[in-house]
């Protein structure tokens, strides 16, 4: 199992068993993380699972898609470790992946 | 406003795939139909949200794009020659004396029909209001999602937000009107028709606007008078000087005024039985996303068996008088002769 972190809005720390192959977005939705709502269910077509990548693991997560680009458009407050978490597969090499969640989502 | 009064067998609210499928199994019955949707095109959330996403789900398709699956529905649904009226809300569903309903737009059309079928999705798409800090207090006045009249516009000092078709177009239309115009992207590309691109930066390069890289983050002024906006760029945060702002950050669906209807709706879904997916409303039926029952899977599948089986309903309220025989299209020759094959 993989670790996926995430830093809530209030700072709460939510540490998650992620499966390999799902994202990271799914992960978020399965434990109810607050703040990640995913309108479209995964598709790249909301920007509502917006999330910032800790600036440590931002070299492993890699860099947005033209289509992932596109859609961060349309998100809140969008920084240069900012991704769409539905477009971040979870995979061994990012065991302990930390992430924030957003002051809000579009 | 026009007062166009249409008649027809069934109105179908929402021309997305189960709504345009509903067309078919209504037709096969010999209901006519109505659809009315607020995009100006057919399809729905395919082909708005995901028309080049490839869909896995759909029997006998292995994968087939969203806008793929709309296309081969317009196919299906072509002998049954159903009227659409698109780029119009439905604003009101009343009841008439006889068993009836006139179903009226904001575009002023109404439509008369004996049966609704409402397969409106996740409700009707809606400008996306950006999440900038108390941007409420100036929609209206000077914030709006869309232009009207071109002319409300001229001498202001205009702000467009947005990286689009939408933002270039309005930029490149509004120019010659506007006393400043800016526009704010919060990146250098663009995901609009390289021909506007263009011209928008031969227009700053002229002088005649400004490009700003940044993201809206607040507005100030008073009384709904937007005086500047608060924008954050990579070197900073600087205020932009506006009167009016146009931001065009694409569309969210709302159920909008579907909940209106006097309907039973539970947490923004109708309730309907699993019978004929009629709703609390003899007459009104709920078919696709939109629609909730116990084992409900919101899947395009799921729409479609649900049209079959609403259609059968339908017939009976519109012909009540007729038998319905069940037949086959592989059979049939009176099905195939309606879908124009024999």
């Amino acid at each position: 199992m993989t670790k996926i972190i995430f830093i809530g809005r209030d700072g709460t720390r939510y540490e998650l068993d992620a499966e390999n192959g799902s994202t990271v977005m799914e992960t978020a939705i399965k434990s109810g993380v607050p703040g990640i709502e995913a309108e479209c269910g995964g598709a790249c077509a909301c920007a509502t699972c917006h999330v910032y990548v800790d600036e440590a693991w931002a070299d492993k997560t890699g860099v947005p898609e033209p289509m992932e680009e596109d859609m961060l458009d349309f998100a809140y407050d969008v920084r240069p470790t900012s991704r769409l978490s539905c477009q971040i597969r979870v995979s061994d090499d990012l065991d302990g992946l930390t992430v924030s969640v957003p002051e809000k989502q579009a | 406003m026009t007062s166009d009064l249409f008649e027809t067998d069934v109105v179908i609210i929402g021309a997305g795939p189960v709504g345009l499928f509903a067309v078919f199994e209504l037709g096969l019955l010999d209901l006519n139909c109505h659809l009315i949707d607020i995009l100006d095109k057919p399809g729905g959330q395919c082909a708005e949200l995901y028309p080049e996403k490839p869909i896995y789900d759909i029997p006998a398709w292995p994968v087939i794009s969203g806008e793929g699956l709309v296309d081969k529905l317009m196919e299906q649904i072509k002998p049954f020659d159903a009227q659409f009226h698109l780029g119009e809300m439905v604003t009101e569903l009343e009841r008439t004396g006889e068993n009836g309903f006139i179903v009226r737009t904001d575009a002023g059309t109404g439509i008369k029909a004996k049966v609704v079928v409402v397969a409106a999705g996740g409700g009707s798409f809606q400008p996306k209001r950006p999440p900038i800090a108390g941007i409420e207090d100036y929609e209206g006045s000077s914030v709006f999602y869309s232009v009207r009249r071109m002319e409300d516009f001229r001498g202001h000092n205009l702000l467009i937000a947005g990286g689009g078709d939408s933002a270039l177009d309005w930029t490149l239309n509004l120019q010659p009107l506007a006393k400043s115009m800016t526009l704010v992207h919060r990146r250098p590309e663009f995901r609009a028709a390289p021909d506007s691109v263009n011209k928008m930066e031969a227009l700053r390069d002229a002088g005649d606007l400004t490009f700003q890289l940044g993201q809206v983050m607040s507005l100030t002024g008073t009384g709904g008078q937007l005086e500047a906006a608060i924008v954050k760029t990579p070197d900073g945060e600087i205020e932009v000087p506006c009167t009016r702002l146009l931001p065009f950050f694409g569309l969210t669906m709302k159920l909008g005024p579907v909940a209106d209807w006097g309907l039973n709706l539970h947490e923004n879904l109708i309730p309907v039985d699993t019978e004929k997916f009629q709703t609390s409303e003899p007459g009104i039926f709920a078919i696709g996303d939109i629609n909730t029952y116990p084992g409900k899977l919101k899947l395009i599948l799921s729409g479609f068996h649900e049209s079959a089986l609403m259609a059968q309903a339908a017939k009976r309220i519109v012909h009540p008088d007729q038998r319905i025989v069940f037949q086959y299209t592989t059979s049939s020759s009176s099905l195939q002769k309606k879908l124009g094959v024999r």
